[in-house]
């Protein structure tokens, strides 16, 4: 019974993992979802947007202003981005575009430890991150509150955003653009605006992905590395999909939880690290698409 | 006409001009010694590198503004790794010379660069500075002539952990069928005690376990739930980066285990690991080769005159006395000692010396209480002697313990309860090494 009840607990612990994930693999998705482009610097506009946050903090801003100054900082960026990087790369091969973004990525990480410092800060959202004591008395089980937050929170914002995609005339407009960049374009949908809303959005869930991150682990430089986290995630959900990054994350945070606790003890641990891709490659040979994926049909 | 020999001896007067004219202001006719700085400011483990080779470099300033190592002025370049093994070559090639002076020592900070450079020491005649950190069988000068770890090593380290937990227990004999967790990063570092541990293990009759942690360690979950299931007594957390180093200890308190049974290596045993995990962190202990505080009549020097006017390489002066800056400063004195030391063996009084006469100076290197007297850090580490056999230093630690805003230390500098172990553990794995690489153990006075 105890070992059942402790199969069940790394089950509830990769699924709440998995939400991060989620979030984090969200930002990667609104971007390619406009742009067919692998944003690279997703986990650069992470690792910035909450440094930024807890930055302002630190000069005294309160919390919620702290947090509209992040968002309007994150718009710049995006808007900087469009301007600065998209914009004169229009028309250029995706491989063009991706290596954009990685030089986006080493800018945004240099400019955040720069301008604020390379200490790792701690991060309080006001949830402990300890046991919820009702469940860990009652159940046996040992759930972070702050974990259940970040899930509450990643659930949200992924219901607010497949909402917005489907009956917003701004969601109309980028599905447009996702589909025919030129046709959208002859039809009088605004390219530029899109590119700068999506980026934006994309900022806005990087400020929420490192908020829950940088709570849970500290606001530091290795939240870069969420990026390569990610990547499976995408790999496995499809690119192009909201619901395909939740369940993609899910996946992945069971997974990598179950065959590290009862697999990774054989191999000398430390598996979660590979086992992800692992997965990631027998979808790319079963359903190269992902499981959410648009099935792409070429003509030879 | 002008005489031949009025003629080169204008021309040799108008060549000495030309050089003293392209020495740096107030350099010319003095001597200098250069050393390199293979820092780690950006990235995730920069609480380590700006704290460590800030003191370095402060404690060089230092020097220079009291006129230098008998006169020989420091001089010193930096190049940042990132904690990066592949980086740290890069920086090593670049760092080898400065204005035709060849470095000679260099510090990683890190195991993982020193495994990348330890075979390069004896042909660029380089001595490899370990302070605390890097490849254990080092110790033995014999088969490593060029490599030391002084300040002590992984080996000792564990075993003073061991020693405390099982005074904590009551003696060794209750450490029998005892479960201890050694949660490690998965890189050369974190798998660097294990051999010594292993044997321990064996010897006491305790049950180890051995969890790995992919690096940066964000997300230890996985991990910690197997420290749920099996129940240990202790955890040795073996982690590198203030991130991983604070996320264990949350990861800790989320699974309801106690600090108070949970052990950090010297690599974690920062205020800036402590600092991010809150409350978490409070009662977990620390290991420290070089104590943090204030109170050391160098420190206190430093701070009046280096940052006094204005040239201090913090840029939080608020962390001088800090784990990572007194350990900075720690090794920056050897290096002074060990450059005194060569001047004085070899007659070189004022005048730079070489990579072999430094190694030389380091040999000699004898921290005895008096010299650490001083030099103003009575206290802060312990005393030790090195010499051409004996390449580790004391092999003492104090143990200290986080009371959520500074570290408190709990106990005295302490050794291994057998020394003699785990020498010849150390001699055993230096020997497989030589006879592996068909090296002849040099022989020692």
């Amino acid at each position: 019974m105890i070992e059942v009840l402790f199969f069940f607990e790394v089950v509830l612990a990769g699924l709440l993992a998995g939400t991060m994930y989620s979030l984090v693999a969200l930002g990667f998705v609104l971007i390619y979802k406009a742009s067919s482009t692998f944003n690279f610097a997703q986990g650069a506009m992470v690792f910035f947007a909450v440094l930024s946050f807890v930055g302002f903090m630190e000069q005294g801003i309160p919390f919620a202003a702290a947090f509209v100054l992040t968002v309007l900082l994150m718009i710049a960026v995006g808007f900087a981005t469009e301007r600065l990087v998209l914009k004169p790369l229009v028309n250029q091969s995706e491989d063009t575009l991706l290596m954009a973004t990685i030089g986006l990525a080493f800018v945004l990480q240099g400019l955040a430890q720069a301008v604020w410092g390379v200490e790792v800060r701690r991060l309080d959202l006001g949830v402990g991150d300890f046991p919820i004591p009702w469940i860990a008395d009652n159940l046996g089980l040992f759930v972070s509150a702050l974990d259940v937050m970040a899930g509450v929170v990643a659930a949200t914002l992924i219901v607010i955003l497949a909402l917005m995609f489907k009956y917003t005339k701004m969601g109309l407009g980028l599905r447009a653009v996702a589909d025919d960049p030129g046709a959208a374009a002859s039809i009088g949908i605004p390219l530029k605006n899109i590119m700068l809303l999506v980026w934006s959005a994309a900022g806005f869930v990087a400020l929420v992905a490192g908020m829950m991150w940088g709570a849970r682990a500290g606001v530091q430089f290795a939240l870069v590395d969420l990026a390569l986290k990610a990547l499976p995630v995408l790999i496995i959900g499809g690119f192009s999909s909201i619901p395909g990054a939740i369940v993609g994350g899910l996946i992945i945070g069971v997974v990598e939880k179950v065959l590290e606790v009862y697999v990774g003890p054989s191999f000398g641990g430390g598996i979660e690290g590979w086992a992800p891709f692992v997965l990631a490659i027998f979808f790319l040979l079963w359903r190269p698409e992902g499981l959410f994926g648009e099935k792409i049909i070429r003509r030879v | 006409m002008v005489h031949p020999r009025i003629r080169m001896m204008i021309a040799g007067a108008a060549i000495a001009a030309t050089s003293l004219l392209a020495l740096p202001d107030g350099a010319a006719a003095q001597e200098t010694q250069y050393f390199p700085v293979p820092s780690s400011r950006v990235g995730p483990y920069s609480a380590m590198g700006t704290g460590y080779y800030g003191a370095q470099i402060d404690y060089m300033n230092y020097i220079n503004m009291n006129g230098g190592v008998n006169g020989v002025m420091l001089t010193w370049q930096e190049c940042e790794t990132e904690y990066n093994a592949a980086k740290t070559v890069e920086c090593y090639q670049r760092l080898l010379e400065k204005d035709g002076q060849k470095m000679v020592v260099f510090d990683t900070l890190g195991t993982p660069g020193a495994y990348a450079v330890i075979n390069r020491m004896a042909e660029d005649e380089v001595v490899l500075a370990q302070y605390g950190y890097g490849r254990t069988d080092a110790a033995d000068g014999t088969v490593w002539p060029w490599v030391f770890n002084a300040a002590s090593h992984y080996w000792d380290q564990i075993a003073v952990k061991l020693r405390f937990m099982a005074e904590q227990e009551g003696g060794i004999e209750n450490m029998r069928g005892k479960k201890i967790v050694h949660m490690h990063i998965d890189s050369a570092f974190g798998r660097e005690p294990l051999p010594a541990m292993r044997a321990i293990a064996e010897e006491w009759g305790f049950e180890l376990i051995e969890i790995a942690i992919v690096p940066p360690g964000l997300e230890q979950q996985s991990q910690w739930l197997q420290v749920r299931r099996e129940q240990p007594d202790w955890v040795t957390f073996w982690g590198a980066g203030s991130g991983m180093n604070s996320t264990g200890m949350t990861n800790a308190a989320r699974v309801g285990f106690p600090r108070e049974r949970l052990i950090y290596v010297t690599f974690g045993a920062a205020e800036e690991d402590m600092g991010p995990a809150g409350d978490s962190a409070t009662g977990t202990y620390a290991m420290a080769n070089a104590l943090p505080g204030k109170d050391y009549p160098l420190v206190k020097a430093i701070e009046e005159q280096v940052y006094g006017a204005g040239k201090g390489n913090l840029a939080d002066p608020n962390r001088i006395g800090s784990v990572y800056w007194n350990r900075g400063l720690g090794a920056a004195v050897m290096w002074v000692e060990a450059l005194r030391n060569a001047q004085q063996i070899h007659n070189k009084i004022g005048q730079p010396v070489t990579g072999a006469e430094f190694r030389d100076g380091y040999e000699a290197i004898k921290m005895t209480p008096e010299r650490l007297e001083e030099l103003g850090i009575a206290g802060m580490i312990a005393p030790f002697e090195l010499s051409c056999e004996k390449h580790d230093g004391a092999g003492k630690f104090a143990m200290m313990q986080w009371d959520g805003t500074k570290f408190v230390q709990v106990t005295d500098w302490q050794e291994p309860l057998d020394p003699p172990f785990i020498r010849a553990l150390i001699k055993d794995s230096a020997a497989k090494f030589a006879a592996e690489n068909n090296i002849t153990p040099r022989t020692c006075p």
